[in-house]
């Protein structure tokens, strides 16, 4: 009877209805066909709607010139460069404002954590007062807060308000000192160079040195400080100061000289940091968080010094609970960054969206915008589950 | 010996705390913690004052008063706003009966909401008798809603179902039906402020959340066309800004449809918000899928359920109870992301904000008061949604793995 069993499950006689891989198959064949069909007709309706209205599908209007100004730009811009140029601008706008955001975010985030973390009932509460308010808050209302109420209420040029040394801030914009390379600057920057490259070698080769022999070789202090003290040295050497101070200078409209930076590009800025700098906090509280107490006890136990703890036994396995959730900050914040939009910084998506209006080429041009920031995100999310994988196999 | 009166030593009861210990321990217990304590004592007193000064006596609160209704419902017809009130009273009634059959968390809201409207009502400001009348019905609705739950009635199953009824009946009162002469249509276009912000954020999570769960279910299938399709749709949406989405969906999703198909403004930012929203539920759904452990599904499949059955009845239930914390928190930042309508021109509390600035000259300059108080109205859902949502996640136990 069992034979007679297994001989019925095993054989091919059950019928095509019921047999699951049949059933797989037209399930799939089927959720294809529906895809690709509702593609294919948004598609069919894209070019009707486009042949229509006379409106080109093509990408060839990314040569022709664009004719509209942009506020501010990394590279030189004017209106005769092209759209595609206009295009690089927007990035280039988006990734300057993201970078230097996640930089200060970051900083900001780490401090609000360890005051969190502090036992100064005082800090503490004004850690948290500042991450729960934030939190809750939209980026978007925040950031209508800064530029409509706090930037666009600064006062005008003359009457700028004057920060410790010589920043002034106005209605203009944050006039701040720039520093410019004189002529003795490419020879120093071989200092920085060899500083770099030195610092990083003796790092590795002292780190090994006391890895094989367990001798104290102080790896981290002495990169340190042949990366600070050979510039430093090189600074003297060759004669001539290798940076000057260009200092802004208050003029009967305007500031001259001095690095500048719009209200708008401040206003985003702020927001963004201040924004993500409340999430970034809980992600490195719960990070620290996450160590077990015992892993301190027991470092403690062995002789190491309080920082010796932090640095050698509670950082690399708080790393490893914080890395993923702060990329993820990092790849919000980046996203976040479109809300420019509502302030008039040129980035991406408000470059998009005026080429759009300019050239009527809504569905290219917004391709393009998303492919950026799918690009960004697509290739974050793979260099971090690289990461994921090598700090994980340091575990085992 | 000499240990027995260490151990001694320690187990003596700390003398009873006082406010000077207290100060001694939590902010000058060595040097730098003193000098920290007074420096951000001394910024905290500044910054509170200019706080106070600044709300109470400099800010011009004018158009933030002038504009109430504006804010609340936007440009809504003023002889048909019964209707919105009668969606608030369902919501206060039905919150009475949930928080007899269900209690817990749901107890904080309703007692919040029933708590808000009634000092609302109770406020000593110049307002409409009616409007009193209604403000104060709303708790009473809760306490009757309270009693019902006693009743037969209240069954977890029949408050689910008046949950749903009330979100289509909520869609419907809105809208109007044409032909209907005491329930003229309204206009979409007329709908704004407050109302918009909340309809969007609840439609938005309640569509999104059966294509989440299918995307999820979707992604974790066998089956490699399915899946692939499922996992695209996810990280595409989850790799661009909301913005991004919202533009598609009000300018790009129109030359997507045949000619004669033309989609309202508000319906075409619902629809963005939604698939936005449905990639993340997806994420969230797929976290509660992967902590069912193994042995529920073997279990489901050796007493003979089939694999939709063994989805339907084990895993899902148990799944959808976990992830109740995730979609809370996902409904606060849909809340939030919600102000992004008025980049593509939607009425909400944003574009009210600024069309009220705009409305009067002597109100240009007065962009603190406003945005400030756009900024409070978020505040406070959004910390008591979380505030509660906490007490659920500690009420279900779901950090606690």
């Amino acid at each position: 009877m069992s034979q007679e069993h297994i001989q019925v499950i095993t054989s091919s006689n059950i019928p095509l209805w019921r047999d699951e891989r049949i059933i797989k198959g037209i399930v799939q064949v089927i959720s294809a066909i529906a895809v690709i069909g509702f593609v294919a007709f948004a598609i069919g309706n894209v070019i009707n709607a486009a042949h229509e209205r006379g409106l080109s599908l093509g990408y060839d209007f990314i040569n022709q010139s664009a004719g509209f100004p942009l506020a501010e730009s990394v590279i030189p811009y004017d209106e005769s460069k092209s759209f595609g140029y206009a295009f690089l601008v927007g990035v280039l706008n988006t990734l300057r404002a993201a970078l230097v955001g996640i930089v200060a975010a970051t900083l900001l985030g780490t401090l609000a954590a360890l005051a969190r973390l502090s036992t100064n009932w005082l800090v503490n509460k004004i850690a948290s007062v500042y991450i729960e308010t934030v939190r809750n808050i939209p980026l978007l209302v925040q950031l209508f807060i800064w530029y409509f109420a706090v930037f666009q209420g600064l006062p005008d040029v003359q009457e700028s308000i004057r920060w410790p040394g010589p920043i002034f801030l106005s209605k203009r914009g944050i006039y701040m000192p720039a520093p410019v390379p004189t002529g003795t600057f490419g020879a120093w920057m071989g200092f920085v160079i060899v500083g770099l490259v030195l610092a990083i070698v003796l790092r590795i080769v002292l780190g090994r040195y006391q890895l094989q022999t367990g001798r104290t070789t102080y790896p981290v202090a002495t990169a340190f400080a042949v990366f600070f003290g050979l510039p430093l040295l090189g600074w003297f050497i060759v004669g001539q100061s290798p940076l000057t101070v260009d200092l802004p200078v208050m003029g009967k409209f305007n500031f001259t000289g001095g690095l500048r930076l719009t209200i708008e590009y401040a206003a985003l800025l702020t927001g963004l940091v201040i924004y993500t700098g409340a999430f970034i906090a809980e992600v490195v509280r719960a990070g620290i968080l996450a160590v077990n107490r015992g892993q301190f006890e027991a470092a403690r136990a062995l002789g190491l010094s309080n920082m010796q703890v932090l640095r050698l036994v509670v950082f690399p396995q708080a790393m490893r609970v914080i890395i993923p959730p702060l990329i993820s900050q990092y790849l919000n914040l980046t996203k976040n960054s479109s809300l420019a939009v509502a302030v008039g910084y040129p980035d991406l998506f408000y470059v998009g969206r005026t080429i759009i209006n300019q050239a009527g080429r809504a569905v290219p041009v917004f391709s393009m915008v998303m492919g950026v920031y799918l690009f960004t995100s697509l290739t974050t999310s793979v260099l971090m589950n690289f990461y994921n994988r090598r700090v994980q196999l340091v575990e085992r | 010996m000499s240990v027995n009166t260490t151990t001694a030593e320690e187990v003596r009861p700390p003398s009873p705390p006082g406010p000077i210990r207290w100060l001694k321990k939590n902010l000058f217990s060595n040097w730098y913690n003193s000098l920290l304590t007074v420096i951000s004592g001394v910024i905290v007193f500044f910054a509170l004052k200019a706080v106070i000064l600044w709300v109470f006596f400099e800010a011009n609160w004018d158009p933030v008063t002038h504009s109430l209704k504006l804010f609340a419902v936007g440009q809504y017809p003023p002889d048909q706003l019964w209707r919105v009130g009668t969606i608030v009273c369902m919501v206060s009634f039905l919150f009475g009966v949930s928080w007899k059959v269900w209690g817990g968390t749901v107890r904080t809201f309703a007692l919040a909401i029933a708590l808000v409207l009634g000092v609302a009502g109770l406020l000593p400001v110049s307002m409409g008798l009616g409007l009193r009348l209604w403000f104060l019905s709303n708790p009473l609705l809760t306490a009757i809603g309270y009693q019902v739950g006693r009743t037969p009635v209240g069954k977890s199953k029949w408050v689910a179902l008046g949950w749903v009824v009330s979100f289509f009946l909520t869609i419907i009162l809105l809208t109007g039906i044409e032909g209907l002469p005491w329930l003229p249509p309204v206009k979409s276009g007329l709908w704004g402020g407050l109302l918009l912000t909340f309809l969007l954020a609840m439609v938005g999570i309640a569509a999104s959340f059966p294509i989440g769960v299918a995307l999820a279910l979707g992604r974790q299938s066998s089956l490699p066309v399915v899946k692939a399709f499922c996992v695209l749709f996810i990280e595409l949406v989850r790799g661009v800004p909301l913005v991004t989405v919202l533009f598609m969906a009000s300018i790009i999703l129109p030359l997507f449809l045949p000619e004669d198909v033309r989609i309202d403004r508000v319906l075409r930012a619902m629809m963005g918000m939604t698939l936005f929203a449905a990639a993340y539920m997806a994420e969230n759904v797929r976290g509660g899928l992967q902590a069912i452990p193994k042995g529920q599904v073997e279990a489901a499949k050796a007493v003979g359920l089939n694999g939709f059955q063994t989805m339907a009845l084990i895993v899902l239930p148990q799944a959808l109870r976990l992830v109740i914390p995730a979609i809370v928190g996902q409904f606060i930042a849909l809340f939030m992301d919600t102000t992004l309508a008025v980049i593509v021109g939607l009425m909400e509390l944003l574009a009210v904000g600024r069309a009220v600035l705009e409305s009067n000259v002597e109100w240009k300059l007065l962009n603190m008061e406003v945005y400030i108080f756009i900024a409070a109205i978020f505040w406070i859902f959004n910390y008591s949604m979380s505030y509660a949502s906490r007490r659920l996640e500690a009420a279900l136990g779901v950090g606690k793995r």
